[in-house]
């Protein structure tokens, strides 16, 4: 501690208070007379000084603290836990494919209603991580508006219900096809430009999307959004209390047993655990093929990929538009479980979500995905009481997340041969 | 003249307005991609707080008695810069300057989180409503008959075009003239070259924060004044145009910048006049798309050589 650390720390405690203290120690007040400023509650203006104290401190002690998290860092990216390639393990794999599979079967026997319902919604989130991670993991294209897909998917569904009374079973394809198609216009004008550029459009893309549903009243219903869509069945029986039309089964009847709300649950996760396993095979299986090899290559070096012969263009718009097509089907399953959809649902925030999902899981890595997925819908849950300060707290996880452990959680490795130096 | 042409020039008076104002916070975007080239998502929140700043300012000096307006908007501009020039101060030293020379999704993700940061916390300070202040500046000119439609400038509307030229010609002045300006270029045209020469890049990237952050709390003042409406989700749409507008004229140019502004302004003008404002936002990204599609630097951006 010398001298000068001793002013920085001086200097950047002034700063943090003329950051803070007017925002958080007054407040603006609307009044009849006009606009007045008032003293904020003494819990903001606490905040303040714990904030200047903090900053003083950590400035003060900066060099020995960043010798500490430099000794983690380091370690960190020398031999820091990272997942091995399937193709070095595979029976682990193999053996933790078949306990992950056991666990999802058993757990709506053995779990509570309102537990299996968050399952349900969890697999969701695994889903729409999975394939924003074939877009931006995997062929290191930056989409800020994915939540876009997801908001055609769930309004195929919702309108193909509502006007046409068309199943789940039946739209879940044509989500897909329709969310794939959207994809593969928007692609195809601008994955020719480059990744900052990309990201914007595709956000613009995005926030297009939702304020068109919020003003096409006559088919979307505008803000109101959709109601009432029904819920998936198995193989034509219903799983209401009464049946919707004359000719409908319900599921209880079928079976002779006594009608139970919780079957419902029980069947939407089951339906969500199957499309999930299936997202999961498809994108193992498109990664081993040429295709695949081509997105993590063109990620890596797109020029080395060009003079190599790979068309960037095609194979870029490839996993634009396969990344698509899975929130399209995550879209439709969404609409299917909530029976109501809007365009509050789709907002910017929700593609943040998505991408911070990829982002902490490690890009590229499924079950890092699948985990962070996990942990960012499970979370907010457990911690109800400080639901007010969740995004706020999101926000400061993607920044600190960035500067610690911008691999991510568990980053994937792959098997490689590298020259070895001198 | 017909009333057709009166109809027509308001939009574009209006167009000019809004999109000198984008320009000023595109400024901010297409300087920091000048230099660094990663985009500083929370630009926009930047902006949203110099309203807040200017709004504090100016309730707390109407609430001491002073109505001079010189005085009232003097104030304000100041106070505002100075907040917002320690806000994008410190965002570039907490969020980016820690990840520079990497991955370039990085320090673009870590920018959202900012964004999302700022956004929420000046949500949780000062609540999610909207805030509203009567207007300071009154009244306008007329031009046109005064029995059918007839074309109004504001004085506000003044007040922004004065104010915009003259922070474009400081900003001008201060890029070709001073010697901080001659480094800040010299960076944007190689900065490890310029970082050999003995230029502190350190410094004019800190700089090049700190008037992005100025230029988008004069557009704050401005905007909050012209709308006399506030909240916290603001920052997010304005800065998203600002970007396109940075974007259309092609990101790093700041001439590019101040045209792309006004193209923007204008075109959402005439189509919210025309057509419905609901839609102006889907047009303008649908602009952002077609321009890119023919030129994907954009207007005045130079085409960028990709080296191995």
């Amino acid at each position: 501690m010398s001298k000068s650390s001793f002013i920085d720390a001086l200097i950047a405690s002034v700063v943090m208070l003329i950051l803070t203290s007017w925002l958080l120690g007054l407040q603006l007040d609307n009044q009849p007379d006009g606009l007045r400023i008032i003293l904020n509650d003494a819990a903001h203006t606490t905040w303040v000084i714990v904030g200047v104290i903090l900053v003083f401190f950590t400035q003060l002690f900066k060099a020995p603290i960043s010798r500490v998290f430099s000794g983690i860092k380091s370690k960190g990216q020398d031999s820091g836990f990272k997942l091995p390639a399937p193709e070095e393990k595979p029976t682990l794999y193999r053996f933790l494919t078949i306990a992950a599979l056991a666990g999802l079967l058993i757990w709506p026997f053995v779990a509570s209603r309102g537990a299996v319902d968050l399952a349900t919604l969890t697999l969701i989130y695994v889903m729409l991580g999975l394939g924003l991670n074939v877009v931006v993991g995997l062929a290191g294209l930056l989409d800020l508006g994915y939540v876009g897909f997801y908001a055609v998917g769930a309004y195929t569904y919702g309108i193909l219900n509502t006007y046409f009374g068309v199943g789940f079973w039946t739209a879940l394809p044509i989500a897909g096809c329709l969310a794939a198609l959207f994809g593969f216009l928007l692609g195809f004008p601008v994955l020719r430009l480059r990744g900052d550029y990309l990201a914007i459009v595709t956000l613009g893309f995005g926030e297009i999307i939702r304020i068109m549903l919020n003003n096409m009243t006559d088919l979307t219903g505008g803000p109101n959004g959709i109601s009432q869509i029904d819920k998936p069945t198995l193989f034509g029986l219903e799983f209401n209390r009464r049946p919707s039309s004359d000719e409908a089964t319900l599921f209880h009847d079928f079976f002779g047993i006594d009608y139970s709300s919780t079957y419902k649950v029980i069947f939407v996760y089951l339906a969500a655990v199957l499309l999930v396993v299936l997202t999961v095979f498809v994108i193992n299986r498109l990664l081993r093929m040429p295709i695949g090899r081509a997105w993590e290559a063109l990620r890596e070096d797109e020029i080395a990929c060009r003079s190599l012969g790979l068309n960037p263009t095609i194979i870029k718009l490839s996993a634009f538009t396969i990344g698509a097509a899975f929130a399209g089907f995550a879209g439709s399953f969404f609409a299917a479980r909530q029976g109501f959809i809007s365009p509050e649902s789709f907002t910017f925030i929700e593609s943040a979500i998505i991408l911070a999902i990829v982002v902490l899981g490690g890009m590229g890595s499924q079950i890092g995905v699948i985990l962070a997925a996990i942990i960012m819908t499970i979370l907010p849950e457990m911690a109800r009481e400080f639901n007010e300060y969740r995004m706020l707290m999101f926000g400061l996880m993607m920044v600190f997340m960035m500067i610690w452990r911008p691999q991510g959680l568990l980053p994937m490795t792959r098997p490689k041969m590298e020259m070895r130096n001198g | 003249m017909s009333e057709q042409f009166y109809y027509f020039l308001q939009q574009i008076l209006n167009g000019v307005t809004i999109g000198s104002t984008y320009a000023l916070i595109a400024i901010g975007y297409t300087m920091v991609y000048g230099i660094i080239g990663m985009i500083n998502f929370a630009h926009g929140e930047v902006y949203m707080i110099g309203s807040y700043a200017a709004f504090f300012v100016l309730a707390g000096l109407a609430m001491l008695g002073i109505d001079s307006l010189v005085l009232l908007l003097i104030a304000a501009f100041a106070l505002s810069i100075m907040i917002t020039s320690a806000y994008g101060w410190s965002i570039e030293r907490v969020a980016y300057r820690p990840l520079r020379g990497g991955n370039r999704l990085i320090p673009l993700i870590s920018a959202i989180g900012m964004s999302i940061f700022l956004q929420n916390f000046v949500r949780l300070a000062q609540g999610s409503r909207d805030i509203a202040m009567p207007s300071l500046i009154t009244g306008g000119w007329t031009i046109g008959p005064a029995d059918a439609f007839n074309v109004t400038l504001s004085y506000m509307q003044v007040v922004i075009f004065v104010v915009t030229f003259i922070s474009m010609t400081v900003l001008t002045a201060f890029i070709s003239k001073s010697k901080m300006g001659r480094a800040c270029r010299a960076c944007a045209e190689d900065i490890g070259m310029a970082n050999l020469l003995g230029i502190n890049t350190n410094k004019v990237i800190s700089i090049t924060f700190v008037i992005g952050a100025a230029l988008a709390a004069v557009a704050g003042v401005l905007l909050s004044m012209y709308y006399g409406v506030i909240n916290p989700y603001l920052g997010f749409m304005a800065g998203l145009k600002a970007f396109t507008a940075a974007v259309l004229g092609g990101i790093g140019s700041i001439p590019g910048a101040v045209l792309g502004g006004l193209i923007l302004g204008i075109t959402e003008a005439i189509t919210a006049g025309y057509f419905s404002s609901e839609y102006k936002d889907v047009v303008s990204f649908g602009l952002l798309c077609f321009v890119l599609l023919f030129m994907p630097t954009g207007i005045l951006g130079k085409p960028e050589v990709e080296k191995v």
